[in-house]
């Protein structure tokens, strides 16, 4: 290393040049998984329920696979690293969420729905009100939750591969080359949908999962033996290093901020913290990509059984965002790590970095850490855009095109060309939105589709398993009523308009003071499904109820 | 699966067949006897509670964190604080709902389902 400047460009482009390979090694794999899954596609079932053939345990890795995101991989770990201890609320929230899938959800959903997540409604009430209602609210959840993650992808590409605005990137701008990434992001997760459908889909989940749990496990465990595996000593480190002592260690450095002098503001930030924590607990059980999911096993005790498995290899990673987070505030440092990016999204490959020059000797190691972590983010994105895109279309086929607008007389085919169709047409919409949308901050768009599934599809789906009255009117109710005031809340909400951070700064229309609508949407979405039952006129269809009410409890029946 | 039979397409228009009704008639039964209605109690009972403490037990970790900070930041051992300890203990708690759950539903439900689930296949043919 005869100069140092030079060592480290060398170091750079070893990093970039390495990352590229492992991930087109990825993309290779997973689209050698996709033709091949395309083969076993024969029929719809196979399309949009892997045939139904997963175990409980692939099942439970794929699960993991669509749930453990970018924003939770990078960012619980950037916001650990930059805030201390209020980034682990998230990494609660995501994980006891899971309890409302298992004990709730997961198998009386299996056992009485075939498809989406419109099944189990429209079980026993009027198909077409409630399909439509459903492929609504799936749609707007999948495609909010989409353009954070497309969004997301085309700056942290351009983070990881290190280009700079005023670079250039085999000959593109660093703006060129967002654009890029998005469009070849968004290119790979409709050939992974249209081609495999779920089969090829849940496959990739899981090497997509497999991969995420090595990288998380070995960065962990070498943060933890930098500390020889004191944890109280990490910690300590990185309250030091954090430059807030022990603050950075105790809540309230991010959500929930005491405004001294101002009792409103203080009061306001509490309650969005409350707000949050409500959304993430009662959403993950209302996400669209997840739910299908549980149609990919055979029966009720094996969608238990998934949920088990996921809720074990969530948690344990979850857990370990501790040790990426703090062991990034600590070995890395804040101000590093703002230098890159300010919202800390690239704090766990710094970490990597950081951690390959200690244990791998020199940058040299450094250089190959960091492009096996970045191609794992990588995988990341491209794994969940993919669950995304393919529960959204198959909801505008399954519900919408076959039965709303066909009136259930499609044939298989026709539906799974139409999946195949719509899978094109959400990606294409994505990848224009996500476009437009790269200069605007869009990270909230995680938060409302957890806000919206919570408010509205989890009323709707918990009062048609448990409650005999709940009527067609209640069910479109609670969809649209808890859909429209979530998006309406946030839409006025400071978020979008009126702070430095918001979507668009420069103007204020904002007069709702919190920027998660839960704690206020969550109640108007089960009132809503409460009243239009009660209001309306129509009566349950007992029969139909008992039906429901025994296939999901016993599993008789099951497709 | 081997129980998994092709269904025809719903359609609600369409004139009920012989057999369909055959099948209302035998899910409506199955739903009031008492094996059934001691299935529900069973897995009500568990979940429904369940649910409530989870949630009280999460809110309370969220409400302390908002409202109680001082009590929050004592420390424990070294820089381990309360806040870190309830933090893993919702970990704890889930992990612990989790395997409550599916040993309650392997020795309690699996095998109530388990005969009702035969009886109505039995009764469809």
């Amino acid at each position: 290393m005869s100069h140092p400047l030079l060592a480290a460009a060398a170091t750079t482009s070893t990093a970039r040049s390495l990352t590229i390979v492992l991930f087109i090694i990825f993309v290779l794999i997973t689209l050698g998984i996709t033709v091949w899954a395309s083969r076993q596609t024969r029929n719809a079932t196979d399309f949009y329920a892997g045939g139904r053939s997963f175990s409980g345990f692939q099942n439970g890795m794929a699960i993991g696979g669509d749930y453990m995101s970018a924003a939770s991989f990078l960012g619980i770990a950037g916001i650990i690293a930059l805030s201390g201890y209020d980034g682990f609320l998230y990494s609660i929230g995501f994980l006891v969420a899971w309890l409302v899938a298992l004990l709730l959800v997961a198998e009386l959903m299996r056992n009485s729905g075939k498809y989406t997540m419109a099944d189990v409604l429209a079980f026993r009430l009027s198909q077409r009100p409630v399909r439509t209602a459903a492929a609504v609210s799936t749609i707007t959840v999948s495609i909010f939750y989409l353009l954070a993650q497309m969004v997301g992808a085309g700056a942290l590409v351009a983070l990881l591969l290190g280009i700079k605005p005023g670079q250039t990137f085999l000959g593109m701008s660093a703006g060129t080359a967002k654009v890029a990434t998005i469009i070849f992001v968004g290119v790979l997760m409709i050939v992974y949908v249209v081609v495999g459908g779920m089969k090829g889909t849940t496959y990739v989940q899981i090497v997509k999962a497999f991969l995420l749990m090595c990288g998380a496990i070995l960065m962990t465990l070498l943060v933890l033996a930098a500390f020889r595996f004191n944890l109280s000593g990490l910690l300590g480190s990185a309250a030091e290093k954090s430059g807030k002592g022990a603050a950075f260690l105790e809540p309230g450095l991010k959500y929930g901020k005491e405004v001294a002098g101002n009792a409103k503001e203080t009061f306001y930030n509490k309650m969005d913290l409350l707000s949050l924590g409500i959304a993430l607990v009662l959403g993950t059980a209302g996400l669209p990509h997840i739910l299908t999911r549980f149609y990919t096993v055979p029966d009720g005790r094996a969608a238990r059984k998934s949920v088990l498995w996921a809720i074990g290899l969530i948690g344990v990673f979850y857990l370990m965002t501790l040790a990426l987070g703090f062991g990034s505030a600590a070995l890395v440092g804040g101000k590093a790590i703002t230098a890159q990016d300010k919202a800390g999204n690239t704090a766990a490959p710094q970490l990597a970095q950081a951690l390959g020059e200690k244990y791998l000797g020199g940058s040299g190691g450094g250089a190959v850490m960091l492009a096996v972590i970045a191609a794992v983010a990588f995988a990341t994105i491209l794994a969940v855009v993919a669950g995304l895109t393919l529960a959204s279309s198959s909801s505008l086929s399954h519900d919408f095109y076959a039965n709303v607008i066909k009136r259930g007389q499609a044939s298989e085919r026709q539906e799974i060309r139409v999946a195949r169709v719509s899978a094109f047409a959400i990606g294409a919409v994505s990848i224009v939105l996500a476009i437009f949308a790269q200069s605007l901050n869009v990270a909230f768009l995680v938060a409302l589709a957890f806000a919206v599934a919570a408010s509205g599809n989890l009323p709707a789906i918990l009062y048609s398993l448990f409650w005999r009255r709940f009527t067609t009117a209640g069910a479109t109710a609670a969809i649209y009523g808890g859909l429209v005031s979530a998006v309406v809340l946030v839409f006025f909400s400071p978020v979008v308009s009126g702070t430095p951070t918001a979507m668009f700064p420069h103007h204020d229309w904002h007069w709702f003071p919190l920027s998660n609508p839960g704690i206020i949407s969550i109640p108007i979405g089960f009132l809503c499904g409460w009243l239009g039952t009660v209001l309306s006129r129509e009566r349950a269809d007992e029969a139909k109820y008992a039906e429901m009410e025994v296939r999901s409890l016993t599993g008789a029946g099951a497709h | 699966m081997s129980t998994e039979t092709p269904v025809p397409p719903a359609d609600p228009s369409a004139a009920p067949s012989r057999r369909a009704v055959a099948d209302a008639d035998a899910y409506l039964a199955v739903e009031r006897s008492p094996e059934f209605a001691e299935l529900r109690r069973a897995l009500r009972g568990f979940v429904f509670p369940m649910t409530v403490a989870f949630f009280v037990w999460y809110a309370l970790y969220v409400i302390l964190s908002a409202y109680a900070r001082g009590f929050m930041s004592v420390k424990i051992v070294g820089h381990i604080n309360v806040a870190l300890v309830f933090g893993l203990l919702q970990f704890v708690s889930t992990f612990l709902i989790a395997w409550l759950y599916a040993r309650y539903a392997g020795r309690r439900l699996d095998p109530l389902a388990e005969r009702l689930r035969a009886r109505v296949e039995g009764e469809r043919g």
